[in-house]
C-alpha cells in the first residue's frame, strides 16, 4: 500500500534526462540503473557546491567588511535587529522544498534497486572469508561471469560473517548477511570487466576479497559457457586445479612461492612430512589434501590458525582430483 | 611600587595565590578533589592523551596507505585491522564524546551558571574515576591482542574473531557510566542550579547544547550498554543472540548498535554547535542571530537524533518501508542544521570581526563542518547511497563532522576558555598558525578521500587498486600536516603554563558569567552570587579593553 502510493509520488517527480556525468568522480557507468544514480549524484553535488560556496563567500566577505582593526579601537557593532521573521522562514523553507525533491528520487531509486525483476537470470553468490563463488547456469566460478543487456538477480549467502558485494560500475551493492538470503539486481549496458568488492568488513582477507564482472555479448556468453563445458570436461587435471585454486579464493591464504601467508605454502607441500597441533606428524599425500579441503579443522598444522572454510559439496571429486595434483605439481 | 606590576591589577580579586589550581596541593588534592574545575583539568589532560594515542594509530594507518598492500615494515593486515579498531574506538569513546562536555563543560558549565559547582560533585569524580577505569578495560584490549572489529563491533565477526573483543567492549560498557554520570549530573545542575533572574532563555548556548546532550547520554548510552554486555554474554557464554548459528540475527545486533551510536553523533557534534555559539557573538562584538531558534534546534536535533539510526542500513536487510521512514526523518535533521549556520553568518553581519584563534577556528568550523553536512546529503538520499555506503566517501563525511566539526570547536573552545582555566594568556602567533595548519591538514586529508570513495574505494582495506595511489598519498600527507598542525598548537598552549598568571578575568569582552570572576577563579567561583539581568549576549557596547591588563572592563559611567 505504501509502496504504491510512494510510487505515485514518485512517479510525478521524474528526474529529466541530462547527459552523463563527468566521470571523474565516479566509475564508469555499465547498468541501467547508474545513469539514474549519476544524475542525482550530480544535483545534490551542484546545489550542495553552490550552498558550500555561498556560506564560505558571505563569510569571507563579513570578515573583510566588517573586521575590526585592533582590540584598542574598541569599535562597536553595528545594531541589526537579532532576528527577522522572513528572513528565518525564507532559509527554512528553501532547504526544505530542495531535500523533500531529493528524499523523492532518492525512494524512487532505491524502490527500483530493491524491486527484483521475475524474469531474471539468477545467479546464486556464495561469501566467505575470503573469497566469492558465483554458481549459475550449472558452472560456478570465482568471477561473475554474464551477458549484456540482460536483468541478472544475485542471491547472496555467507557462509561465515557479514559481507557485501559491491559493482561500483553498476552502482548497487547489498549486505550479505549469514543466516539469510539478500539480493540484488543488475542489467549490464557494457561489455567488459569491472571490479567486485566486498564492502563490509570481514578480517584479515577483507581488502583482498576482490573480483570481477565480466559481461559478455549475449554470442560470447554462450560461447563462455561451452569453453567451461569442455575445459571441466577435458582439462589435464593439475590445469583445473590451477584454474579453481585461482577462482576459489585459495591464494587468499595460500602461496605457490614457499613463502606462508595465511595458510602453509603450496611450493614443496606434497609428499613433505609435517607436524600437527595433535602432537602427530605425517606425510602429505592425496588422501591428505583431500581431507584439508572437505574438513580443513580435523588436523591442524603446527604455526598456523585453524581459519580454513570447508569446501565439503562445493568441489566434486574430479575437482579435488584437480587440486591434489596441481599442489602434486608444484615442487 | 616595588612589586612586579604584572600580576596586580589583571584580575578583580588577587587570584595568585588562592585559586583553584593551587589552593591544595599534592598528587592527591587532585585525584580526590570535588572541585569541578580540577576534575575538568584531569578530563581535559586525560582526553588530550588519549587524543595523542587515537591520532598515532591514524599516523600509522595514513603511513600503512601510502602504497597498496604492505607497506611499513612489519605491518600485516592483522595488525592494520588493529589499528583502525583501536583509532575509532579511541577517539570516539575515549576523545570525543567526554572531549566538550566533560572536559570544557565541567569546568566552564558551573561558572557560566553562577553557581559553586555541578550539583553532584561526588558523582562528577566517580564518573571521571570510571572513565580511568574503562580507558584501562581498553589499553588492556592492546596489551592482550587488539580487538579487530571495527569501532561498531558487528557480529557474528566480534563473536569469532580470536582478539580482545571483551576488553575493548567492556571498555567502552564502563566508559558509558562515565558518561551517563556527567549527562545526569548537567541535567540537574542547570535545572536547579542556575542563579536569580537566569531564566531558560538567558541561558548561554552551550548550557543549551550541553543540556541537549545530556538528554542523549542519559537516554541512549543504557541500549549501547545492554547490547555490548550481550556481545559479551554471546562471545563468553555461547548464548545465541546475533549469531545465527546460535539462531540470533546479526542484523538485530546493527539495530542496537546504531540505536545508541546515531544519537551518540549528536552527543559528539551538539556540544560543538554551542562552542561556537559562544564564540561568534564574542568575537563579532554582537548579539548572537535568532538566539531562541540555536537553543530549541539544539533540542530539536536530540530528538530527532533518535529516530534516524537505520539510515546507517540501507543496504543491510531491513525493509524498504523502514528505509524509507528513516531516511525522510534525517533530512528533517538537515533544515535545523542548515539553519544553525544562517545564523551564525547572521552575527558576523556588520559586527566587528576580531580575529584571535578562537574565532578562526570558529570560522574553520564554519567551513569544513558545511562540507561535512552537505555531503551528508549524498548519504540520506537512498539510492546515492547504496553506492557510496562504507567507502571512503562516508569515512570523509564523518570525520569532516568529527574531525572537521566537534574536534575543531573543542580546539577553538579550548584557546576561547584556557585563559578562563588557567590564568594564563597563550601566545597568539603560535595559537592562529597551529589552526591554520590544521585547516590546511584537514582539509588535505579528508577532501581527496571523497573522490576515493565515489570513485569505488571500500573502506577499511589494507590492500587498494593502483588507481587510488595518488589521492591516498595526498590524503597521508594531509593528515601528517594535521599532526604538525596539533603538536605545534598543544606546544603554544602547554608553554603558557610555566609563565606567571597573566590573564585579565576578561580577554575577550564576553558577557557570559564565567568571565565576571577572576582568571583563575578562586576555589568557590563568586565572591558573591551573581545575578542575572539581561540576555548572555547582550552589552557588549558596555565593555571596553584595557590595554594594560589585555582585558575588558565595564566602561566607567
Amino acid at each position: 500500500m505504501a509502496y504504491q502510493f510512494f510510487h505515485c509520488l514518485s512517479s510525478l517527480a521524474a528526474p529529466p534526462k541530462l547527459p552523463d556525468s563527468p566521470f571523474f568522480l565516479l566509475p564508469p557507468q555499465a547498468s541501467t540503473i547508474s545513469g539514474e544514480i549519476d544524475w542525482l549524484f550530480n544535483i545534490i553535488l551542484l546545489i550542495c557546491s553552490i550552498v558550500t560556496i555561498g556560506v564560505i563567500l558571505a563569510m569571507v566577505y563579513f570578515v573583510r567588511t566588517y573586521g575590526a582593526k585592533s582590540r584598542a579601537a574598541n569599535e562597536k557593532a553595528d545594531k541589526t535587529s537579532e532576528h527577522n521573521t522572513t528572513l528565518e522562514i525564507t532559509w527554512s523553507v528553501i532547504p526544505l522544498v530542495i531535500t523533500i525533491a531529493f528524499f523523492v528520487w532518492g525512494f524512487k531509486g532505491y524502490v527500483n534497486l530493491k524491486t527484483m525483476p521475475r524474469d531474471a537470470l539468477e545467479v546464486q553468490a556464495t561469501a566467505q572469508k575470503w573469497s566469492w563463488l558465483f554458481e549459475h547456469s550449472g558452472f560456478s566460478s570465482g568471477e561473475l561471469h554474464v551477458p549484456v543487456n540482460t536483468k541478472v538477480r544475485v542471491i547472496l549467502r555467507s557462509t561465515d560473517v557479514l559481507h557485501a558485494l559491491w559493482i561500483p560500475s553498476f552502482r548497487t551493492k547489498m549486505d550479505v548477511v549469514p543466516g539469510r538470503y539478500t539480493d540484488l539486481w543488475f542489467e549490464a549496458t557494457q561489455t567488459g570487466t569491472f571490479p567486485i568488492h566486498c564492502a563490509e568488513y570481514c578480517g584479515r582477507g577483507h581488502s583482498d576479497m576482490y573480483s570481477r564482472v565480466v559481461v559478455h555479448t549475449k554470442a560470447d556468453f554462450e560461447a563462455w559457457k561451452k569453453a567451461e563445458q569442455n575445459k571441466n570436461d577435458s582439462m589435464p587435471p593439475a590445469e583445473l586445479g590451477a584454474k579453481l585454486a585461482q577462482e576459489r579464493g585459495c591464494f587468499g591464504c595460500h602461496t605457490i612461492d614457499g613463502t606462508p601467508k595465511v595458510g602453509p605454502s603450496w611450493k614443496g607441500l606434497f609428499g613433505s612430512r609435517e607436524s600437527y597441533t595433535d602432537g602427530t606428524t605425517l606425510v602429505i599425500d592425496e588422501n591428505h589434501v583431500k581431507e584439508s579441503i572437505e574438513d580443513p579443522q580435523a588436523k591442524i598444522r603446527v604455526g598456523f590458525p585453524p581459519t580454513m572454510p570447508t569446501f565439503k559439496g562445493q568441489l566434486n571429486d574430479k575437482q579435488i582430483t584437480g587440486l591434489i595434483e596441481y599442489i602434486k605439481s608444484l615442487k | 611600587m616595588a612589586t612586579t606590576t604584572t600580576t596586580d591589577f589583571v584580575s578583580p580579586q588577587p587570584s595568585t595565590t588562592d585559586n583553584y589550581l593551587n589552593n591544595e596541593k599534592g598528587i592527591l588534592s587532585w585525584l580526590l578533589t570535588l572541585d569541578h574545575k580540577r576534575i575538568g583539568v584531569m578530563y581535559l589532560f586525560s582526553v588530550l592523551a588519549a587524543f595523542a594515542l587515537g591520532g598515532t594509530f591514524a599516523l600509522l594507518i595514513r603511513a600503512e596507505l601510502w602504497t597498496p598492500g604492505p607497506t611499513l615494515p612489519g605491518v600485516t593486515a592483522d595488525m592494520y585491522n588493529q589499528f583502525f579498531t583501536l583509532h575509532g574506538a579511541i577517539m570516539v569513546f575515549l576523545v570525543i564524546i567526554p572531549g566538550i562536555p566533560a572536559a570544557l563543560g565541567n569546568i566552564i558549565l558551573p561558572l557560566q551558571l553562577g553557581a559553586k559547582d555541578v550539583a553532584f560533585p561526588r558523582l562528577n569524580l566517580l564518573s571521571y574515576h570510571v572513565w580511568i577505569l574503562g580507558a584501562c578495560f581498553m589499553l588492556l584490549s592492546l596489551v592482550l591482542g587488539a580487538a579487530d572489529t571495527g569501532w561498531t563491533f558487528y557480529t557474528p565477526y566480534s563473536t569469532m574473531t580470536e582478539t580482545a573483543v571483551i576488553p575493548a567492549a567492556f571498555g567502552a560498557f564502563v566508559l558509558g557510566f562515565s558518561s551517563i554520570f556527567t549527562g545526569l549530573n548537567f541535567i540537574v545542575t542547570i535545572h536547579k542550579l542556575r542563579p536569580k533572574g537566569m531564566t531558560w532563555f538567558r541561558m548561554p548556548l552551550f548550557v543549551w547544547a550541553l543540556y541537549s546532550t545530556a538528554l542523549i547520554q542519559v537516554l541512549a548510552t543504557p541500549v549501547i550498554a545492554i547490547t555490548l554486555l550481550m556481545l559479551i554474554v554471546e562471545r563468553t557464554f555461547g548464548i545465541g543472540i546475533f549469531d545465527p548459528l546460535l539462531g540470533g540475527d546479526p542484523v538485530l545486533f546493527e539495530h542496537f548498535f546504531w540505536f545508541y551510536s546515531h544519537p551518540a553523533v549528536y552527543i559528539m557534534i551538539v556540544p560543538a554547535f554551542g562552542v561556537i555559539s559562544e564564540i561568534i557573538p564574542v568575537f563579532s562584538r554582537k548579539p548572537i542571530f535568532g538566539y531562541k531558534f540555536i537553543a530549541l534546534s539544539s533540542v530539536a536535533i536530540a530528538i530527532l537524533g533518535f529516530l534516524v539510526w537505520g539510515h546507517h542500513m540501507f543496504t543491510s536487510g531491513q525493509s524498504v518501508l523502514a528505509g524509507t521512514i528513516f531516511s525522510a526523518i534525517t533530512f528533517l535533521i538537515a533544515i535545523p542544521t542548515a539553519i544553525k549556520t544562517f545564523n551564525w553568518l547572521s552575527t558576523m553581519y556588520k559586527g566587528r570581526i576580531h580575529l584571535e584563534t578562537p574565532m578562526l577556528y570558529a570560522l574553520a568550523f564554519l567551513w569544513v563542518f558545511t562540507i561535512g553536512g552537505v555531503t551528508g546529503m549524498f548519504l540520506a538520499v537512498m539510492s546515492v547511497d547504496v553506492h557510496l555506503h562504507d567507502t571512503y566517501f562516508v569515512v570523509a563525511h564523518f570525520h569532516y563532522v568529527m574531525m572537521g566539526g566537534s574536534i575543531t570547536a573543542f580546539l577553538g573552545g579550548l584557546h576561547y576558555w584556557w585563559p578562563k582555566a588557567f590564568g594564563r594568556l597563550y601566545n597568539e602567533t603560535i595559537g592562529r598558525i597551529g589552526a591554520l595548519i590544521v585547516f590546511v591538514g584537514l582539509n588535505l586529508t579528508f577532501f581527496p578521500q571523497f573522490i576515493l570513495g565515489s570513485r569505488g574505494m571500500p573502506r577499511r582495506y589494507y590492500n587498494y587498486l593502483e588507481e587510488f595511489q595518488g589521492l591516498h598519498q595526498l590524503s597521508t600527507i594531509g593528515a601528517f600536516t594535521l599532526g604538525m598542525g596539533f603538536l605545534l598548537t598543544a606546544y603554544g598552549l602547554l608553554s603558557s603554563l610555566r609563565k606567571k598568571f597573566d590573564a585579565p578575568a576578561n580577554p575577550w569582552g564576553a558577557t557570559t558569567l564565567e568571565w565576571q570572576t577572576a582568571s583563575p577563579p578562586p576555589y568557590y567561583n563568586f565572591a558573591t552570587p551573581p545575578e542575572v539581568t539581561q540576555g548572555p549576549y547582550d552589552g557588549y557596547e558596555n565593555l571596553e579593553y584595557d590595554e594594560k591588563i589585555r582585558g575588558y572592563v565595564p566602561t566607567k559611567a
